[in-house]
C-alpha cells in the first residue's frame, strides 16, 4: 500500500481503510449486536435528520410551505413520481417503504461526507440487510399477488421452446444475484469513494505535491457528493424495478 | 519463506489485475452515457423520460466494476 505519507516531517501515517473499522463508542470491548458503535451512532443521526426534516419540518402543514417543508415536499414528490412511473399505479401502495429506504440511504450517504464521520452504507452488513430485505419482500409480494404464476417470470413464452430451459436457468441465477449486486453496488461505491479521498489525503502530507493533492481532494469530494445522491437514487429505482417485476411478472 | 513472499506478492499482483476490471467497467459506463447522449441529441423531447433507464443502465454497468474492486479489496485485506 503506497499510503504511508511520512514526508516533510508531518508524521501523517494512516491507512485508507481505517475509516471503515467499526469501533465501540465506549471502551474497547468486543462488538456485540447490542454494542453502540460508530456505525449505529451515524445510523441514528441519519434517522434523527429524517425525523427533523419530515416530522418537525412538516408539522405546520402550511398551505404556503416554509423552507424546510418545501424541501420535504420536493423529496416526497420526487420519490412519489418515481414509484408511480416505474411500478405503475398499483405500486403506489408500497410508496412508504420505498421512501423509507431512499431517505435512510440518502441521509447515511450524505452524512458520511462530513469529515470524521462514519459511513454506515460502506458496511456490507448494513447494505446487505437493506438489499436482502428488498429481495425477500419483493419475492413474498410476487407470490402473494400472483401465486404460482410468479414463476412464469422465469419461463419466457416468447423464446423458442428448446431455448426456454436454458433461459430459465439464467433467469433464476440472475434473480438470486440481484440482492448481492444490489447491496454490493451501494457499499462498494461508498467504500471506493471514501478510500480514494483518504489516499489523496495521504499525499497531502508530502509538501511538494500537497497543493495538487488538496485540489484533487476537492474535486473528488464534489464527485462523491454526486455519487452519494446517485447511489441513493439507483438503490431506490432498482427497488422499484424489482417491485414492478413482482407485481407484473408477465412483462 | 520464499513461498510466503511469493504469496504476498501474488496477492498484490492479483489485486492489480482485478483493478483492470474496474477500468473496463468504466468503458462500459462511458458507453452507456455516450449512447444516451447520442440518442438524446437526436430526439431531445424523449430524453427526459429516459433518464431513469439511463441510471439503471449506468448502475448495472458500474456494479461489475465495483465487483472487480471488491475482488481487489478481498485479495489485499482478506486473502
Amino acid at each position: 500500500m503506497a499510503t504511508e505519507a511520512d514526508g516533510a516531517g508531518t508524521g501523517l501515517v494512516f491507512h485508507p481503510m481505517d475509516q471503515f473499522i467499526v469501533k465501540p463508542l465506549f471502551g474497547d470491548g468486543p462488538v456485540m449486536w447490542y454494542t453502540p458503535t460508530n456505525a449505529t451512532l451515524w445510523m441514528m443521526i441519519a434517522l434523527l435528520c429524517v425525523v427533523a426534516l419530515f416530522v418537525l419540518g412538516t408539522r405546520g402543514r402550511a398551505i404556503i410551505p416554509t423552507r424546510v417543508q418545501s424541501v420535504a415536499e420536493v423529496f416526497y414528490g420526487f420519490i412519489y413520481k418515481m414509484v408511480e412511473d416505474v411500478t405503475g399505479h398499483d405500486g403506489v401502495k408500497y410508496f412508504p417503504w420505498i421512501m423509507t429506504l431512499f431517505l435512510f440511504v440518502f441521509f447515511s450517504n450524505m452524512l458520511a461526507l462530513i469529515p470524521k464521520a462514519f459511513a454506515p452504507t460502506s458496511q456490507i452488513a448494513v447494505t446487505a440487510v437493506l438489499g436482502f430485505g428488498v429481495f425477500i419482500a419483493v419475492t413474498v409480494i410476487g407470490f402473494v399477488k400472483n401465486g404460482a404464476a410468479f414463476l412464469g417470470m422465469f419461463w419466457m413464452k416468447d423464446a423458442p421452446l428448446f431455448l426456454r430451459p436454458i433461459i430459465a436457468v439464467i433467469e433464476v441465477i440472475s434473480y438470486f444475484v440481484r440482492p448481492v449486486s444490489h447491496s454490493i453496488r451501494l457499499a462498494g461505491n461508498i467504500t471506493a469513494g471514501h478510500a480514494v479521498v483518504k489516499v489523496f489525503a495521504a499525499f497531502a502530507g508530502i509538501a511538494v505535491i500537497a497543493p495538487v493533492s488538496i485540489l484533487a481532494i476537492t474535486a473528488i469530494y464534489a464527485l462523491e457528493v454526486l455519487v452519494a445522491v446517485i447511489q441513493a437514487y439507483v438503490f431506490t429505482i432498482l427497488t422499484c424495478v424489482y417491485l414492478k417485476d413482482a407485481l407484473h411478472p408477465a412483462h | 519463506m520464499e513461498l510466503a513472499a511469493a504469496a504476498a506478492l501474488g496477492k498484490f499482483i492479483g489485486a492489480g489485475i482485478a483493478a483492470i476490471g474496474a477500468g473496463i467497467a468504466a468503458v462500459g459506463v462511458g458507453n452507456v452515457a455516450a449512447n444516451y447522449l447520442a440518442g438524446a441529441l437526436r430526439n431531445p423531447s424523449a430524453a427526459s423520460s429516459q433518464t431513469a433507464t439511463l441510471f439503471i443502465g449506468l448502475a448495472f454497468a458500474e456494479a461489475l466494476g465495483i465487483f472487480a474492486f471488491l475482488v481487489a479489496l478481498l485479495l489485499m485485506f482478506a486473502a
